[in-house]
């Protein structure tokens, strides 16, 4: 079943006090999600990925297009009670203890009395908070915020989940419990569909991905499919001090450090730079192929200045 | 009603309180008893006629301060602070958490009058050394100001779903203070002619009138209010309220939260 069916969403905002003028945040976007896949949606900051998720949660309303969540308009209450959110840099009721504000969203979600306390005690430990339920969220650090916000997504068990930048303001340690726990969401048959521009996350985690640029998406499909359509690339290393003119041209970039040479070339040019070295007896080191990572089929999509800009890896 | 309504307005009760709106009653229990004491000393025979008017006034008072500062900030806040997104992507629908909101405000306002209410009977005694059967009109008269309250209250959420809080206070200052002479705007708008007498009129009874819900002065004298007033100044308010209420909700479910 197609978890979420984005049908031509297009998002225009009106800038501007006095001359309004049409900026454009999200062009029409055609996008499938399938049930019980983790799906990641990648670009840099200020592509259209929260405008995105604002447009799926009903915060904002379309210029045109639709999209459809679990099988429902984006409005519907029922379809509302399956989703969790977790908004980009969430803040809450800081005048709460985060046990009292889990059981606040806990009676907004329709979770029976009886079930409530139970509920919040499992997900705040779920979360690695399980001692800070009685402690008011003005007291808590960006990064226990972040647990706080998605235990609020996972309190009512929903079927999809939507992070937006889920990572952010997490010691490593903390984005390796975030990864576990959409790993284990996905054991549990949960769709997860997450934003991030942490590209190592995505190709950790993600069944399939999407890259939006400039409010365009530029590329969507498996990792492996993704990357196997960037050209392959082997790095050959060679004892020497100095490269040769002749080498040079086979291998633009090379670097040398102490005796050793070291060059990336594409796949296609490996033979030709092999016998270059022998003609010139040079001692080659290894040939070794690079795996081809997602970062570069991502800087592939983009322009590399503005890649540059927007990739952590 | 919705289910979920009652746990936002409770939520909303919950913030007033944990942000120390009630803490305005220690500031009122200090001008009642100061007032009182003072009035026992300069006034002869007026006593009781002082206690009310000023009990009354500053309940009044304090209770549109806190309705149009709190007000203001209901949803503007929420949205500022972004603590609305996990609201509404719950099974929530934005017309719930409005009326959930001037709920939980309008609680905040009843429970801080009760309070007040206490205080102003407590400096009555005082002042009388006994009840009087014309302390019961000083209800009539606080149940007439918890009206203008829930107007107010459902005038600054209003605003608060369109414009700035600080436009948002403006606005809905402005409108107590012309709303506290709309029987003057009458009066004018019947002696006016031509197109400053449809103007006028339709400012008249545009903005809330809020003279004729205040009977601190007749309550003050000892009068008392008529049945017919108390049912129409009650139907007057509950409808001004709910269309405010509506036009919240009509801008507020169209709003882009960005």
């Amino acid at each position: 079943m197609t978890a979420i069916e984005i049908r031509g969403l297009t998002k225009t905002y009106q800038v501007g006090f006095w001359r309004k003028r049409p900026k454009c945040a999200l062009r029409p976007l055609h996008l499938n999600v399938e049930e019980g896949e983790i799906f990641g949606f990648l670009g840099p900051n200020g592509a259209g990925k929260t405008t995105t998720l604002k447009l799926l949660m009903g915060l904002v309303y379309p210029t045109a297009g639709s999209a459809r969540i679990l099988g429902c308009e984006i409005n519907d209450p029922l379809m509302k009670a399956q989703i969790g959110f977790l908004p980009e840099q969430p803040y809450f009721y800081d005048y709460l203890t985060a046990t009292e504000l889990l059981e606040y969203y806990a009676q907004l979600s329709g979770i029976a009395t009886k079930d409530r306390k139970p509920r919040v005690s499992e997900v705040l430990g779920r979360v690695g908070l399980p001692d800070a339920g009685g402690t008011q969220l003005r007291k808590f650090s960006k990064g226990m915020l972040q647990r706080v916000g998605i235990a609020q997504a996972i309190l009512h068990n929903p079927r999809l989940l939507f992070f937006d930048e889920p990572m952010s303001g997490l010691d490593p340690i903390g984005r390796r419990e975030v990864r576990d726990l959409m790993e284990e969401l996905k054991q549990a048959g949960k769709t997860v569909f997450f934003s991030t521009h942490i590209l190592s996350d995505a190709e950790a985690l993600c069944d399939r991905v999407a890259i939006i640029h400039q409010g365009e998406l530029r590329g969507v499909g498996a990792v492996a499919d993704l990357t196997s359509s960037v050209e392959s690339k082997v790095e050959v290393v060679w004892l020497g001090n100095s490269v040769a003119a002749s080498l040079k041209t086979l291998a633009p970039q090379c670097h040398v450090t102490g005796d050793t040479v070291r060059a990336v070339v594409p796949e296609a040019s490996q033979d030709a730079l092999v016998d270059a070295l022998r003609r010139e007896r040079l001692h080659i080191v290894s040939v070794t192929p690079l795996r081809t990572s997602l970062e570069e089929y991502y800087v592939q999509k983009l322009k590399p200045s503005e890649a540059a800009a927007g990739v952590r890896s | 009603m919705s289910s979920r309504i009652p746990h936002i307005a409770s939520n909303t009760f919950r913030e007033a309180v944990r942000d120390r709106v009630l803490y305005n009653l220690i500031a009122f229990a200090v001008l009642m008893c100061g007032a009182s004491i003072l009035v026992g000393q300069i006034s002869i025979g007026i006593e009781r006629l002082v206690v009310i008017n000023l009990g009354l006034t500053a309940v009044s008072l304090f209770g549109v301060v806190i309705a149009i500062f709190i007000g203001i900030g209901l949803v503007s806040k929420e949205i500022e602070k972004r603590t609305l997104y996990t609201v509404l992507s719950r099974p929530v629908q934005r017309w719930e958490f409005i009326v959930g909101k001037f709920l939980g405000l309008a609680g905040t306002l009843v429970v801080n009058t009760f309070f007040m209410a206490i205080g102003v009977f407590l400096a009555l005694l005082y002042v009388s050394h006994r009840v009087q059967a014309a302390d019961g009109w000083v209800l009539v008269a606080l149940y007439f100001i918890v009206l203008q309250f829930l107007i107010i209250t459902a005038l600054a959420l209003f605003f608060s779903s369109f414009s700035s809080p600080l436009l948002s206070a403006v606005f809905a200052f402005s409108l107590f203070v012309i709303g506290s002479f709309a029987e003057d705007l009458r009066g004018f708008a019947a002696m006016a002619q031509g197109v400053a007498h449809w103007f006028a009129t339709g400012a008249a009874y545009l903005v809330p009138n809020f003279s004729s819900l205040n009977v601190i002065g007749s309550v003050a004298h000892g009068q008392g209010v008529a049945g017919a007033l108390i049912f129409s100044e009650t139907a007057y308010a509950i409808v001004y309220a709910a269309m405010a209420l509506c036009g919240a909700v009509l801008i507020f479910e169209r709003r882009n939260l960005k």
